[in-house]
């Protein structure tokens, strides 16, 4: 008996607009437990969700490609925490990062929840995600910059006669 | 023949009691804590990362700690672990054209786009053992030089340039169909597909694949190499949400990936052109990527209409024996009491010493009577 | 495998799954390993605030999330399959897949047991992987009236009497063949509420005589 692998086809249309909420998504994921927690503080969130499946850690299968382009293969496996919320209206708030803190899950469900309401979107944009944004950049243009710094420059010598 | 017995239940207390104490040493100093392990000896964690086949740092951290420092005792407390979490699913493929680079190197081109970044390496060092180390009060190390870059969100692959002209074979497609084979739910059969080599490889011991793949640059089943490209940064991993019906981002991973460039002359299947061995492994293993990809593509004989002659072109061999946790088991349970056995053995060999001797007293009997009638 | 293409949307949060789930999976996977260990015997399943969808019954979804993961495909009697709401809630709670196929199904649910096709429609494993059959639960209203038979053999001490309620008109004479098959074949579970017993392929069926 094999499981069914519930991947989608490479580029498969996606359907609504998830580009915008993947992207706060991808912000969230990214962000620390600390800068998180630090943004909520400053701006909290209302309370009004309810977990509908409780944080929990779990596996999933990273797979790469065969020379980086050709056909997939599992690499290894990463641990990852996910977890749900609803708000009253019925809204789902979906939440999961790699790495086994329940906590960031909770908050990243709780914010991909409101997230998707009219009046607060605009706050947790300006408020949560671009400062998150914000240091996620930074982190990557140091790290581009610190780098380039190691870029060999050759020089060609004169061989010969 | 096994025999259940029991006893030496207060001697194995003892005896972790005894192994709680060692792996603490000396109270006086200060434990060590799995943030300065993660820190400061990411690479002994990516390797048990790589070979424990889980992605989780501080994971790696902690089985390190628990074992002492021993990895291969720490990867399989680390395969151990995993069988206890359920699984969410299969990651969309990582691209690693996207990578935030923090090392990339090529030895076939010089001027490749986007240039040579040395990045954090051990090359050019001296290997002069550095006794400021080892001295208290190590001093803060210098703040790294940067420099202005040119803004590139995607990095084309060295191979990738090579693929205009047709010099280049191209990746290997497996049908739509195929359903990626995964070791961790089906047991091994041959001949396995290259996807699951690769993840057999990937999750190989890194000495086994450096060996092997050593052998083949010393000419058993030599394949001619270089490296064409090898890159070290992160990578966004992404599960397929099908409650939401898009991939969902899942925050960034290190992986290090290598592809090996290969001379081929041509054979009945292949025209002539250059082939690839690939190396892709979490976290950072330069040694292991390069070697995973020399034995990748020596794995790969059949379909290029090669000739096997070396241990490296060996499926069956290479893949049932890169398992270091499954090796540890096979070798270390040879530890364990295995008192009937070995007794079933001592009846033995005493009986065949006494039917050699039986027989051989006769012959030389037998001999001596002819010496004696002639 | 073929899977099922059964509807599944979130646009209405499904119900909550277990509270906790640890403690709690941990509780009712005691209670079905002893109900597979003592075949026939009825074991209490802890006390739970499951709330799932008709027609799908509380023992039955603790069976499920409990037992139920990414890996094991799911086969659904038609009347589960058909209810739109208890398909979200599995799938959301359990990750697993639905299948069409009984064969290539781990755990099957059977709301309506007189309804169910015959055990040999289920995997019942292979001689090297006896393990690969399937799981099936059954939902019933009563764990004491019915037919009685006789049950015997691994985990009972000498015979065990048992009787359930509804079942198949040929259930247990399918039973009897499925035990012919040991080690192949399939295992049963039966959900009543608060309460579940276990008969596994190794378990003996003989008829009271009358």
């Amino acid at each position: 008996m094999t499981s069914s692998q519930g991947t989608s086809p490479r580029g498969a249309p996606s359907t609504g607009e998830p580009s915008a909420r993947r992207t706060a998504m991808a912000t969230l994921a990214n962000a620390t437990i600390a800068d998180l927690e630090a943004r909520l503080a400053a701006h909290p969130l209302p309370q009004e969700h309810t977990i509908i499946r409780q944080p929990e850690i779990g596996l999933v299968m990273v797979r790469g490609r065969a020379g980086g382009t050709g056909a997939p293969f599992n690499l290894c496996e990463a641990t990852v925490t996910r977890c749900v919320v609803a708000l009253p209206d019925g809204t789902t708030g979906f939440g999961q990062c790699l790495g086994r803190d329940k906590h960031k899950a909770l908050l990243c469900a709780a914010l991909d929840a409101y997230w998707q309401q009219e009046p607060l979107q605009e706050a947790i944009e300006s408020e949560i995600l671009a400062p998150l944004r914000n240091i996620e950049t930074k982190r990557k243009e140091q790290t581009k910059a610190e780098v380039a710094a190691t870029k060999v420059d050759f020089f060609t010598m004169v061989r010969g006669e | 023949m096994y025999v259940a017995v029991k006893g030496g239940e207060k001697a194995i207390r003892n005896a972790h009691t005894l192994l709680a104490r060692d792996r603490r040493g000396d109270t006086s100093l200060p434990a060590l804590t799995l943030a300065q392990m993660t820190q400061q000896l990411y690479l002994s964690i990516s390797r048990v990362m790589a070979e424990g086949s889980l992605y989780d740092a501080d994971l790696a951290a902690l089985a390190i700690k628990q074992a002492r420092g021993d990895l291969i005792e720490a990867i399989f407390l680390l395969r151990a672990y995993r069988t206890t979490l359920p699984r969410f699913g299969y990651s969309q493929p990582i691209d690693t054209a996207t990578m935030l680079i923090r090392r990339r190197i090529s030895a076939t081109y010089k001027d490749l786009p986007g240039g040579q970044l040395l990045g954090p390496t051990f090359d050019y060092t001296q290997r002069l053992l550095d006794f400021t180390l080892a001295a208290n009060g190590e001093e803060a190390p210098a703040t790294p030089q940067t420099q202005a870059f040119e803004a590139q969100e995607r990095v084309p692959r060295v191979t990738e340039l090579l693929d205009d002209e047709g010099l280049m074979e191209p990746d290997a497609e497996l049908p739509e169909d195929h359903e990626v084979g995964d070791l961790t739910r089906e047991p091994l059969e041959f001949p396995a597909g290259r996807d699951l080599r690769l993840q057999n490889l990937a999750r190989g011991d890194e000495g086994f694949l450096l060996a092997l793949g050593y052998s083949t640059q010393r000419g058993y089943g030599r394949t001619h190499p270089f490296a064409g490209e090898i890159r070290l940064g992160e990578v966004e991993v992404s599960l397929f949400v099908e409650e939401l019906g898009f991939d969902v981002p899942l925050g960034e991973m290190t992986v290090t990936e290598c592809q090996m460039i290969n001379q081929f002359a041509g054979s009945a299947k292949a025209p002539p052109q250059f082939t690839r061995g690939y190396g892709l492994v979490p976290g950072q293993g330069e040694r292991k990527v390069m070697a995973m990809s020399l034995v990748d593509r020596s794995l790969r004989w059949q379909e290029l209409g090669e000739e096997a002659t070396s241990p490296a072109q060996d499926e069956e061999f290479v893949m049932s024996h890169s398992d270091n946790v499954q090796g540890t088991g096979f070798v270390e349970h040879l530890k364990l009491p295995h008192y009937v056995d070995f007794q079933a053995e001592l009846d033995l060999i005493r009986r065949l010493r006494a039917e050699w001797f039986e027989k051989n007293q006769k012959t030389t009997g037998e001999t001596a009577d002819l010496e004696a009638a002639q | 495998m073929a899977s099922a293409n059964l509807e599944f949307s979130l646009a209405k949060a499904p119900a909550p799954g277990l509270q906790n789930p640890v403690h709690e999976a941990q509780g009712i996977f005691r209670a079905l390993m002893n109900a597979l260990a003592r075949p026939g015997k009825l074991q209490d399943l802890p006390e739970l605030d499951l709330n799932p969808p008709a027609p799908l019954g509380k023992s039955t979804a603790a069976i499920a999330l409990c037992l139920c993961d990414y890996d094991t495909p799911i086969w659904l009697d038609k009347e589960l399959a058909a209810a739109k709401d208890v398909t979200t809630y599995l799938r959301f709670h359990t990750g697993a897949s639905f299948t069409n196929n009984p064969m290539d199904a781990a755990f099957a649910f059977v709301s309506k047991p007189e309804n169910m096709p015959p055990l040999s429609a289920f995997a019942k494993g292979t001689s090297e992987y006896p393990d690969r059959s399937t799981t099936i639960v059954l939902s019933v209203s009563s764990l004491s009236h019915g037919q009685t038979v006789k049950l015997s053999g691994p985990g009972i001490k000498k015979e065990q009497g048992f009787a359930a309620t509804p079942l198949p008109p040929q259930f247990w004479r399918e039973m009897q063949t499925n035990n012919e098959l040991y080690p192949l074949g399939v295992d049963v579970l039966l959900a009543a509420e608060g309460t579940v017993a276990g008969l596994p392929r190794s378990t003996k069926i003989t008829f009271q005589e009358s």
